[in-house]
């Protein structure tokens, strides 16, 4: 009961935060625009003439690539930079209610910025007839896809008392979680490996995960997949943060 | 009330703190006094629980911070170092914030913040962002964060450093109001303050205690009845040898050695 009013008050703190500079507008006007761009001119929306979202969903995970470490990298980085992070963790708090709330705000940040991505489902609900179904599991593959890069940015932002830091190690981080999936890289290991390695690296992967939800299957695999990984990275940024030095 | 048993602190190879005990009773303002890098801050965050201890632990009203850190912390009021608060928030909102991790809601929150911000002299600042405020403000603010649920124990790592002379004098009147019926450690090195509010001086120098008694009888020890004469006496190690009251003038200049770096 008191865990979750103390996650809430740090939700709501660091959720509130975001607008509080104009860190919240620049990185939605920059998502909307960017991920606009992405569909209509370089994945050809209309040209395609087909009633899906399949070029809007493709470039997700690119456009979080950039954006997504850029919203998360202050989450701890800033705390310990200011000093802040003494005043947190010397409340009558948990560790862990401190990362959750802070995890759950940034994700529903990053949620908040896809969910005002829905003109684009109204203009093709209006051009034609798709799937709602699979659209619905676009959105979902999607956020969850984000919930995972928010971890992994909120890991690296752990690790460090400067943003910049913060910033690039998740770049590079959510970077290698994309590639293993990719095909260069999985056939590099098909030529020599055998089938269980290539599976395993394949399915460290956001990229199978996110694909098979594009097309509208929901798997529970997948979702646990997801889940695991922000797991994962919560007990991560858990365990740095308890053996940090100093502030 | 608060019972400080053995605690140490290594950095690596660097033995920051090395076995501090005290105890301090309600209605106490313990002074904790020393030169930078003496490990005073060190102390207080692993007091605080902040930072974990090598080794040793603090009582807490009966808590230990090692063992049930959340009642520990319940227990206690923390003014860091530089008081640090959330820049973008304002002075209210910060406030609330810390009264609802403090346990407070509903109509019980807005009086005690309301009750603070009197307290505090933070009425002209109320609605301002924390970055717009002035050192002075700045401190208040966060001063208030640290007494909005009337903590029976209190501590301050140096809580008038940088302030000008009136608003050190607000913020020594604030811990004389209140020092009857708290606990309170105030970290400083200024050593007029521990004759304006301390009850009780515990120096400290490389991480070990050197004295621990009552400004009066510090007072005693010396030859002209100052202070800063006895702290420099038991404070100096051997790189400071030349700066020593005593043979200062024999020593070459070029023997001086730079200051001590500033705390972890």
């Amino acid at each position: 009961m008191t865990s979750t009013r103390n996650t809430a008050t740090i939700f709501c703190r660091e959720f509130k935060s975001y607008f509080e500079s104009p860190v919240a507008y620049v990185f939605l006007v920059v998502f909307l625009l960017l991920t606009g761009f992405m569909t209509f001119s370089v994945g050809s929306f209309f040209e395609r003439s087909t009633a899906d979202l399949g070029p809007f969903f493709f470039w997700h995970p690119w456009v979080y690539l950039l954006l997504v470490p850029a919203a998360c990298m202050g989450l701890w980085a800033e705390e310990r930079r200011t000093g802040t992070l003494e005043l947190l963790l010397t409340m009558p708090i948990t560790m862990t209610e401190a990362i959750i709330g802070k995890f759950l705000a940034a994700w529903a940040f990053i949620s908040l910025a896809i969910i005002l991505t829905f003109p684009i489902v109204v203009t093709t609900c209006h051009l034609g007839n798709p799937d709602l179904g699979v659209v619905f599991c676009g959105y979902l593959g999607s956020i969850l896809l984000a919930g995972s890069y928010v971890a992994t940015g909120m890991l690296t932002s752990s690790m460090t008392r400067s943003q910049v830091i913060g910033f690039v190690l998740a770049l590079v981080l959510c970077l290698l979680m994309l590639l293993a999936g990719w095909e260069p890289v999985t056939g590099y290991f098909v030529k020599w490996a055998p089938a269980w390695v290539v599976n395993a690296v394949e399915s460290v992967s956001f990229m199978p995960h996110y694909s098979s939800m594009q097309r509208g299957v929901i798997d529970l695999r997948d979702i646990g997949y997801y889940l695991s990984v922000i797991g994962l990275m919560l007990c991560a940024t858990h365990v740095v943060l308890d053996n940090r030095k100093s502030a | 009330m608060l019972e400080v048993k053995n605690l140490k602190k290594h950095f690596g190879h660097i033995e920051a703190v090395k076995g501090i005990s005290f105890t301090v009773e309600k209605g106490e303002v313990l002074g904790f006094l020393g030169p930078n890098g003496a490990g005073k801050s060190t102390t207080m965050r692993m007091i605080t629980g902040f930072l974990p201890p090598t080794s040793g632990t603090a009582i807490v009203c009966g808590h230990d911070v090692q063992k049930d850190p959340v009642s520990a912390k319940r227990a206690m009021g923390y003014l860091p170092e530089n008081a640090p608060a959330y820049d973008s928030m304002m002075v209210t909102d910060f406030l609330r914030f810390a009264a609802r991790l403090r346990g407070m809601s509903g109509v019980a929150l807005e009086d005690k913040v309301e009750a603070t911000i009197h307290k505090c002299h933070l009425l002209k600042v109320r609605n301002q962002s924390i970055h717009t405020l002035s050192k002075g403000y700045r401190q208040r603010t966060c001063f208030a964060q640290a007494i909005i649920h009337d903590p029976p124990v209190l501590i301050m790592d140096e809580p008038t450093d940088g302030l000008d002379p009136n608003q050190k004098h607000v913020v020594r009147s604030m811990i004389n109001d209140m020092a009857a019926e708290k606990v309170i450690i105030v970290s400083t090195h200024i050593l007029e303050e521990v004759e304006a509010v301390c009850s009780r001086a515990v120096i400290i120098a490389n991480g070990k205690i050197v004295t621990n008694s009552t400004p009066d009888e510090l007072k005693s020890q010396s030859k002209n009845g100052r202070l800063d004469e006895v702290f420099r006496r038991l404070t100096l190690d051997d790189e400071d040898d030349a700066y020593k009251p005593a043979s200062a003038g024999e020593k070459d200049a070029h023997k001086l050695s730079p200051a001590h770096k500033e705390d972890m």
